[in-house]
């Protein structure tokens, strides 16, 4: 590890000075579950690390009228056990549960998790399905970014010199709505997505499918819409059959590679299954038996 | 005496500090002026080193000492030390710590460097210039074999049965070993099953990274502690190396956190000894967990060929195998071991091993748990299932028909001593686990039996009553799994005192005399018949003592819980606590030692069960039931014995599913970390239930085998067995994950 200077900042104001002050390569920390190993390991140098855990607003966790408030610095554990996420966002919950063990979870943080922008984050599709959107502050003042547009390649956010991840918002569930995720790793635990798949399903009264949402992660430079497959369900009631012409289309959608993790066929035909089968979860949460 | 200790689950001993961190690991060491070491390591497969230039990073503030392999003493060739089954071979000890002239493997040892602080050091390993001359890398076994390949010793020559070849090959040795004719086998079979299994390397996995701390005295004397399964054997290495005497040379006990025979040759000892004698100051070196799956010494991979056939009514004739090891950068690997451990459980009149150990830019291969057996079981124990398939026999009972006992000839070497094979497979026959049918889709059984012949090195410990009456042991035996305890239970046991009035420690190689390395399942076995000899000649002693002591004649005296009295007069009597204190006034202190070279081998035989379901989209396996049968001859310790079959279990079930080595085409290990190097958690596996025998062993005190290996071997066949009982698809390569299995059943392979 190289040396690096460390400060810990109480406020908003003060994290921004620092961060724009050392320039495009001082780093926030949070966790640190990503941070310090890319220190330790010798990819990342940072010549300043700006502990921003002391921050009022990036420790909150609330859930109001409008949506749910999740400070960039909540620990993914914290999420996971909220009454009120578990009640209203299960996937949410459930994909925070799923991050790294229980001591990652208590020190990882969901805004970690996005700002590390790997395709492979759990948390970040199910923020996409339910049109969550990045709250920055910076230089120039604050601004919203949709969690969709967030990451821009493997590593890669749209974050300028000098800006901070405060909070994401998740607006409420849809009525009639569910989301689920799935994801593939080949150990139970302590392991990272193969592949995943989310989905939000909001139906009609009637029980057609009205909106669709399909975010994949692990097949692509950042986590990827499902757009043609969210097609084939909208306006349409569903059957296993249109679940599995959906899933279908998912899978060539999504742009995989062949790493040592897994090939890329494989990875496509994982996006088939797990599009199937968090379709059919997220159906059936909403009572509706395909 | 009654058995009041053997066979009682006491807690062990070590437990306590372990869980609460208090126990002192080799990189807990800290020493007044200690350096901190790092090690620079060879980014190409196989290079010439043609320079090595430190002047940089010698300039840099905080560094102490840059050492190569330049500064070994002069080498003097072929010196070998041996240890019994196991020999080693001193060039290889040393161009594993440093590399000489050439690099063997990607992360091979290059230079070492102490400095200040750890970061300082990590630093100057930028600084240091190496100028390379990249070699084409020789890594498929079977492409090295060819007489036209690059040669990773230019100077090799292949050892056969015959003597040795005299062109240069990566072939370091051939095996031709045989009893019958297998050809004669062959033609009076009538089913003849032939198929080729694969495993990769794999590493032992063990959770404490290798570390070393060295500290050298102006005199010469050199201290070590180090993470390491035989100080003896540590002891040795580095004073053959360094032309120094065993007794200049101590190697002080630390806790071990895990080794699984990886830890029996040194890594990290003999530059942090360079480093320590350059500098006058200790010198600490701690690997990364990547640097130990790079750079250590994992298990071979093998490509294994087994030709079986059988008659109509089940009955074995002939086994032929052909085994290519893949030794890694030098030589030894265990072919002969694969052929002995998987073609023992059964009577076959004609087999034969042509068995192939070749070299390559992989890192050099080392023990794990069983050697070579687990990869030879892969490949019999899934022929036997296809055999049973093919014969329309009951798996367990053409195992059953085929099954050797008592007074067979084994593979190799002489005629089985008592086992238990033949109760063991009656137990599984009888057993629930076997006898439930299994319900539900894509759900499958899978049994695989095993056997391990067990070894027997010297051991020695040292008994000391104290001036109290409390008695202190002292073994020489590195603890890798409760030794302590078992130990503390034998004496316990013999001298007919409370656990609590003994304590036992490890000795330094000062303190106890020559014990060889905690593997081959042996401590258990051997030690605890050093204990009893030194319990026995201690009982002696101090009879002796209370003879004069109460002036009477020392038959007259009967021995019970720690009280010598008289049969005659009633009022004539001595405890230990007596004989303690009077030891300091008359005779002196009481010490017996116990040492044990040679005994009769203890085999161990295993059964394994497994239900898997497989999501038949994924491929993804699911462990449903497993239980492990296991002949341990006298558990000494129940507690001890049933964790270490499920943690031999679950290494298996590792090494069948998930673990591998994923070489790139240069040579790179592209999953050198444990998220991409996966090994089971506990989420990944069923509760392993344990059902155990107790068939005393021939020799030894109260019938103990060893067990500690034998565990590992039989998942790896017994989950290809249940996945294709499960599937209808034969997998014969390794790991069997998801996406593997996945491919298998599109193509339908098998």
């Amino acid at each position: 590890m190289k040396p690096f200077e460390y400060v810990a900042a109480g406020s908003l104001a003060e994290a921004v000075s620092h961060l724009d002050s050392a320039g495009p390569a001082a780093r926030p920390l949070a966790g640190g579950t990503d941070l310090l190993p890319q220190m330790r390991y010798f990819r990342a140098h940072p010549p300043l690390v700006v502990d921003v855990k002391r921050i009022p607003e990036l420790r909150q966790l609330s859930c109001v009228g409008e949506g749910l408030h999740i400070g960039a610095a909540v620990p993914l554990a914290d999420i996971a056990a909220h009454p009120d996420v578990t009640r209203l966002y299960p996937a949410i919950a459930y994909s925070c549960s799923l991050v790294g063990s229980v001591q990652i979870r208590s020190r990882a943080t969901l805004g970690g998790n996005l700002c590390n922008a790997a395709p492979s984050a759990d948390t970040v599709p199910g923020l996409i399905c339910l049109g969550a959107h990045a709250v920055v502050t910076g230089p120039a003042g604050r601004r919203e970014i949709p969690v969709e547009e967030f990451n821009t390649d493997p590593g890669k956010t749209v974050l300028g010199t000098g800006e901070l991840l405060v909070e994401v918002v998740v607006p409420p569930p849809p009525d009639r709505s569910a989301v689920s995720y799935l994801r593939f790793t080949p150990r139970q635990e302590m392991d990272i997505a193969v592949t995943g798949v989310a989905s939000l399903l909001k139906f009609s009264e009637g029980g057609m499918v009205y909106q669709a949402r399909i975010v994949m992660a692990a097949v692509g430079p950042t986590h990827l819409r499902a757009r043609r497959a969210e097609g084939v369900l909208e306006g349409q009631r569903p059957t296993a059959e249109l679940v599995s012409r959906a899933a279908e289309e998912a899978a060539g959608e999504c742009q995989p590679i062949s790493d040592v993790r897994a090939s890329a066929d494989y990875r496509r035909h994982l996006v088939g299954v797990l599009a199937g089968r968090t379709l059919l979860k997220s159906a059936e949460a909403q009572g509706i038996r395909v | 005496m009654s058995s009041r200790f053997i066979g009682e689950r006491l807690a062990r001993v070590d437990a306590p500090d372990r869980v609460t961190g208090r126990a002192v690991y080799a990189a807990d060491i800290s020493l007044s002026g200690m350096l901190h070491g790092r090690v620079l390591r060879s980014p190409h497969a196989h290079a010439y080193i043609k320079k090595i230039d430190a002047t940089r990073a010698l300039a840099l503030e905080g560094v102490k000492a840059v050492v190569t392999a330049a500064d070994f003493p002069a080498l003097k060739k072929g010196g070998v030390i041996a240890r019994g089954e196991v020999e080693l071979n001193l060039d290889h000890i040393r161009q594993v710590a440093l590399a000489h002239g050439k690099v063997l493997y990607h992360g091979h040892a290059v230079a070492a460097v102490a400095a200040t602080d750890p970061h300082i050091a990590e630093d100057a390993l930028e600084l240091i210039e190496v100028e390379y001359e990249p070699l084409l890398a020789v890594l498929d076994p079977e492409e090295a074999m060819k007489e036209d390949a690059p040669l990773v010793h230019p100077e090799q020559r292949t050892r056969t049965r015959d003597g040795t070849l005299d062109r240069p090959s990566n072939i370091a040795a051939t095996y031709n070993v045989s009893r019958g004719d297998v050809e004669e086998g062959f033609q009076v079979a009538d089913v003849v099953v032939e198929h080729t299994f694969r495993t990769r390397t794999v590493h032992q996995g063990y959770l404490e990274p290798m570390a070393a701390v060295a500290r050298a005295d102006p005199g010469g004397r050199i201290t070590v502690w180090a993470s390491t399964q035989g100080n003896f054997s540590l002891r040795s290495q580095l004073a053959s190396v360094l032309e120094l005497n065993s007794s200049q040379v101590k190697v002080v006990p630390v806790e071990i956190g895990g080794g699984f025979g990886g830890k029996l040759n040194s890594v990290l000892e003999l530059p942090a000894v360079l480093l320590a004698r350059r500098t006058g100051r200790p010198v600490k070196l701690v690997m990364s967990r990547e640097e130990v799956l790079r750079a250590t010494y994992p298990a071979p991979a093998t490509a294994i060929t087994v030709k079986a056939g059988a008659t109509a009514d089940g009955r074995l004739t002939a086994v032929k195998m052909r085994a290519v090891f893949d030794a890694g950068a030098f030589p030894i690997a265990p072919v002969v071991a694969a052929y002995l451990t998987s073609l023992a459980p059964y009577k076959i009149p004609h087999i034969c091993l042509e068995g192939y150990e070749v070299v390559t830019n992989h890192p050099k291969i080392g023990a794990l748990r069983a050697p070579g057996a687990p990869q030879g079981a892969f490949a019999v124990e899934g022929q036997m299932d296809l055999l049973a398939e093919k014969l329309d026999i009951d798996s367990l009972e053409l195992r059953r028909r085929n099954a050797t006992q008592e007074g067979e000839p084994m593979p190799v070497g002489r005629a089985f001593n008592r086992i238990g094979l033949q109760p063991l497979l009656e137990r599984v026959a009888a057993h629930p686990s076997w006898t439930t049918p299994l319900k539900g889709p894509h759900r499958g059984r899978g049994l695989a039996v095993a056997f391990w012949p067990g070894a027997v090195m010297p051991s020695s410990c040292n008994l000391t009553l104290q001036d109290d009456g409390s008695f202190s042991l002292v073994v020489g035996s590195v603890d890798l799994t409760g030794t302590r305890t078992t130990m503390l239970q034998v004496a316990a046991q013999e001298l007919g005192v409370h656990p609590s009035k003994i304590s036992v420690s490890v000795g330094d190689t000062d303190s106890v005399g020559h014990t060889e390395v905690s593997g081959g399942s042996r401590i258990t076995y051997t030690m605890s018949n050093a204990v009893n000899q030194a319990c026995t000649r201690m009982l002696g002693l101090l009879r002796e003592r209370a003879a004069a002591e109460l002036e009477v004649d020392p038959q007259e005296l009967e021995y019970d819980t720690g009280i010598f009295s008289s049969r005659v007069s009633q009022d004539k009597r001595l405890t230990l606590t007596d004989l303690g204190r009077q030891s300091l006034r008359r005779g002196g202190p009481v010490t017996a030692t116990g040492a044990v070279a040679r005994m009769q081998p203890a085999p161990a035989f295993s059964a394994h069960v497994v239900d898997v379901e497989v999501d038949m989209e994924t491929g993804q396996v699911k462990l449903l039931n497993y239980t492990a049968f296991q002949d341990v001859g006298r558990a000494v310790n129940p507690t001890q014995v049933e964790g270490q079959i499920q943690g031999g279990a679950v290494q298996g079930i590792g090494w069948a599913l998930m673990e591998g080595y994923q070489f790139s085409e240069s040579g790179v290990l592209q999953n050198a970390n444990l998220l991409d190097y996966k090994t089971p958690t506990a989420t990944d596996v069923p509760f392993i239930d344990t059902v155990i025998l107790e068939i005393p062993a021939s020799d030894g005190p109260y019938g103990i085998r060893g067990v500690g290996e034998t565990p590992i071997i039989p998942p790896l066949p017994a989950l290809a067995n249940a996945i294709h009982n499960a599937t209808g698809v034969r997998i014969r390569e390794l790991p069997m994950n998801p996406e593997a299995l996945f491919h298998a059943m599109q193509g339908r392979g098998g």
